[in-house]
């Protein structure tokens, strides 16, 4: 059952191969053989997801049933959900038990999805390599040795070990796509606006969105029936009507024009990865795309656009938690001074703090306009690259990732180094439009992912050319050698 | 634009976090660097382009103004570090 996508699982519920307790018994006896080694887990709650299988397979007794009745999910722990901890991998909300459910909990929950548990991440969601988390770093599934990216890690590592068969994750620069590439798994990065944020835990208003992670396309596709629509109680969310994911999945991509950005194939991509995406996109050109040459002029202004912006809007954010309503406090504060800074003292981690710190002084008086608004400016210009290509092309194809998944502590301590991680994917969020990685193949046994970019509120086209690209290949397939014999 | 080790402390207060004394010197060597990276923004000459708040160029949609929540402050208090009556509590603000 371990090794099966979303959508077979949903066909053997259906026809009584198995039931969703059995399932979601059989995943949840995974997570605790393995997953002392792999730490994707931040809380696991056996009773109340057994007691949701349970509600499942009643309704799917009673023929009640939506498109995810009774499968087993793992969320990401940013999404708050009612009665559960949601840490955000932060000792600032180790203690936090969220009053109610996130919009994206809500949907999952009414489809009848089961809650298996709440994943590790990147501390606020900050980081490539999952190891800012308070509860530690996680490992990844093909080599435990290796990070498994970041922010969404614990997700993506859950899925590659097939600890759960989807998972949801937030991208913020890169954080859904970056950990699908390292892990080998399917990830897509939905527009701006198009899953609710209301109950995901704020790091940058403007560039968070929520979405699936699983093995295929199409399973991301029946993920995102599920969590896409316009929410009243988010002003952010798209009110652009949604459409059925899968209903495109099948179309032929012949005529298709991909365009491929120099500025992504240049100085910086390790050469054995840039092979694997070569030979992705000869295969895209074998199913009948076109492959044309476009330039993004202004890629080199995409990291320092990002670190001001996202460390400006997230010292906003952060500013929330003062000690006073919920999370940590510290001990004995002498007055209110003390109380505010020794509990932000204590509840953050250092690339919180120095995001907080960049952000702050981004926006301080005397440097707004020299920092802040010059970042909103070029991001403009970024955004007006792609919408110039996307009169030219369909999508645009490149490397997820500059190499494959790199050793835990490597850049740990160099900040800088890490964000040069996300060179290819920060531009997606900056401009709003929809990414995904897509496995394409291996170097020295690490999973490379290609990365698709679509038009605005176009997933359904990406989702598509994903798809077809399963059709003809394996590496969605392939598992990690140590986890395929694993238990269950 | 340098920043010095002052610089980071007066940030730090503003931000409300303190920075143990022996880190001081690492947070602003770090800061620096993130600094450094972010300046080649400087160079860019952006004198006609729009700032960009949204990416989808979005304004902010308004609700009617209807009452659609209830007063749920006991789940919310229930949560808080320290509470009384109904009230948050800190510390003394006023002697």
């Amino acid at each position: 059952m371990h090794d099966k996508t979303v959508a077979q699982l949903m066909a053997g519920l259906r026809d009584k191969s198995f039931s969703s307790a059995e399932l979601t018994r059989c995943f949840l006896d995974r997570i605790g053989a393995m997953d002392e080694q792999l730490n994707s887990f931040i809380s696991v709650n056996e009773e109340a997801a057994l007691a949701a299988a349970n509600a499942a397979d009643a309704r799917l007794a009673a023929g009640d049933t939506a498109a995810l009745t009774g499968i087993p999910i793992a969320h990401k722990d940013i999404f708050c959900t009612d009665g559960m901890r949601t840490s955000c991998g932060s000792r600032m909300l180790d203690n936090f038990i969220p009053p109610y459910d996130a919009t994206l909990i809500k949907r999952f929950n009414a489809e009848g999805a089961v809650t298996l548990g709440k994943t590790n991440m990147d501390e606020f969601a900050m980081g490539s390599s999952n190891e800012s988390s308070y509860y530690g770093p996680v490992r990844n599934p093909w080599d435990t040795q290796l990070v498994p990216g970041g922010s969404s890690g614990g997700s993506a590592a859950a899925v590659a070990a097939l600890l759960a068969p989807a998972a949801t994750g937030t991208d913020t620069g890169g954080s859904i796509r970056q950990p699908a590439a390292f892990c080998g798994i399917t990830g897509l990065k939905p527009t701006y606006g198009r899953v609710s944020r209301l109950g995901m835990v704020a790091f940058a208003s403007s560039l968070d969105q929520a979405g699936p992670m699983a093995h295929s396309a199409e399973d991301c596709a029946l993920l995102l029936n599920a969590m896409a629509g316009h929410d009243p109680l988010d002003s952010t969310s798209s009110p652009e009507p949604t459409e059925d994911y899968t209903a495109q999945l099948a179309r032929q991509i012949d005529g298709l024009r991909i365009g491929l950005p120099r500025e992504y194939f240049g100085e910086g991509l390790d050469n054995a990865t840039a092979g694997q995406i070569d030979a992705a996109l000869k295969e895209l050109e074998a199913l009948g795309a076109t492959l044309v040459d476009i330039s993004l002029p202004n890629s080199h202004l995409t990291i320092p656009t990002y670190y001001v912006i996202a460390p400006a809007e997230a010292s906003t954010n952060l500013s929330r938690f003062d000690g006073v309503r919920y999370g940590h406090r510290c001990t004995d504060p002498v007055d209110l001074h003390d109380l505010y800074t020794r509990t932000r003292e204590e509840g953050f981690g250092d690339e919180v703090k120095r995001r907080i710190l960049v952000g702050t002084y981004a926006l301080s008086a005397g440097y707004y306009d020299a920092y802040y608004k010059k970042a909103q400016q070029v991001r403009r210009l970024i955004k007006q690259d792609f919408m110039h290509c996307f009169e030219q092309v369909d999508i645009i194809a490149g490397p997820t990732t500059p190499g494959p998944a790199f050793a835990l502590g490597a850049k740990s301590d160099d900040p800088v180094s890490m964000y040069l991680e996300d060179v290819y994917t920060l531009a997606v969020n900056l401009a709003g439009l929809p990414g995904m990685s897509v496995p394409a193949g291996f170097v020295d046994d690490k999973p490379v992912g290609l990365q698709l970019i679509g038009r605005h509120f176009d997933e359904a086209r990406l989702l598509n050319v994903a798809h077809q690209y399963q059709q003809a290949t394996d590496w969605h397939l392939r598992r990690p050698a140590a986890i395929a014999g694993g238990a269950a | 634009m340098a920043i010095e080790q002052d610089d980071i402390e007066k940030i730090a207060e503003l931000a409300r976090i303190r920075i143990d004394q022996d880190q001081i010197g690492q947070v602003t060597q770090r800061i620096t660097e993130i600094l450094r990276m972010v300046d080649q923004l400087q160079a860019v000459d952006t004198s006609e382009v729009q700032p960009m708040a949204n990416p989808l160029d979005a304004t902010q949609i308004l609700r009617p103004d209807r009452v659609t929540e209830s007063n749920r402050r006991e789940a919310f208090q229930a949560i808080a570090p320290a509470v009384e009556d109904g009230l948050y509590l800190v510390p003394k603000v006023i002697d």
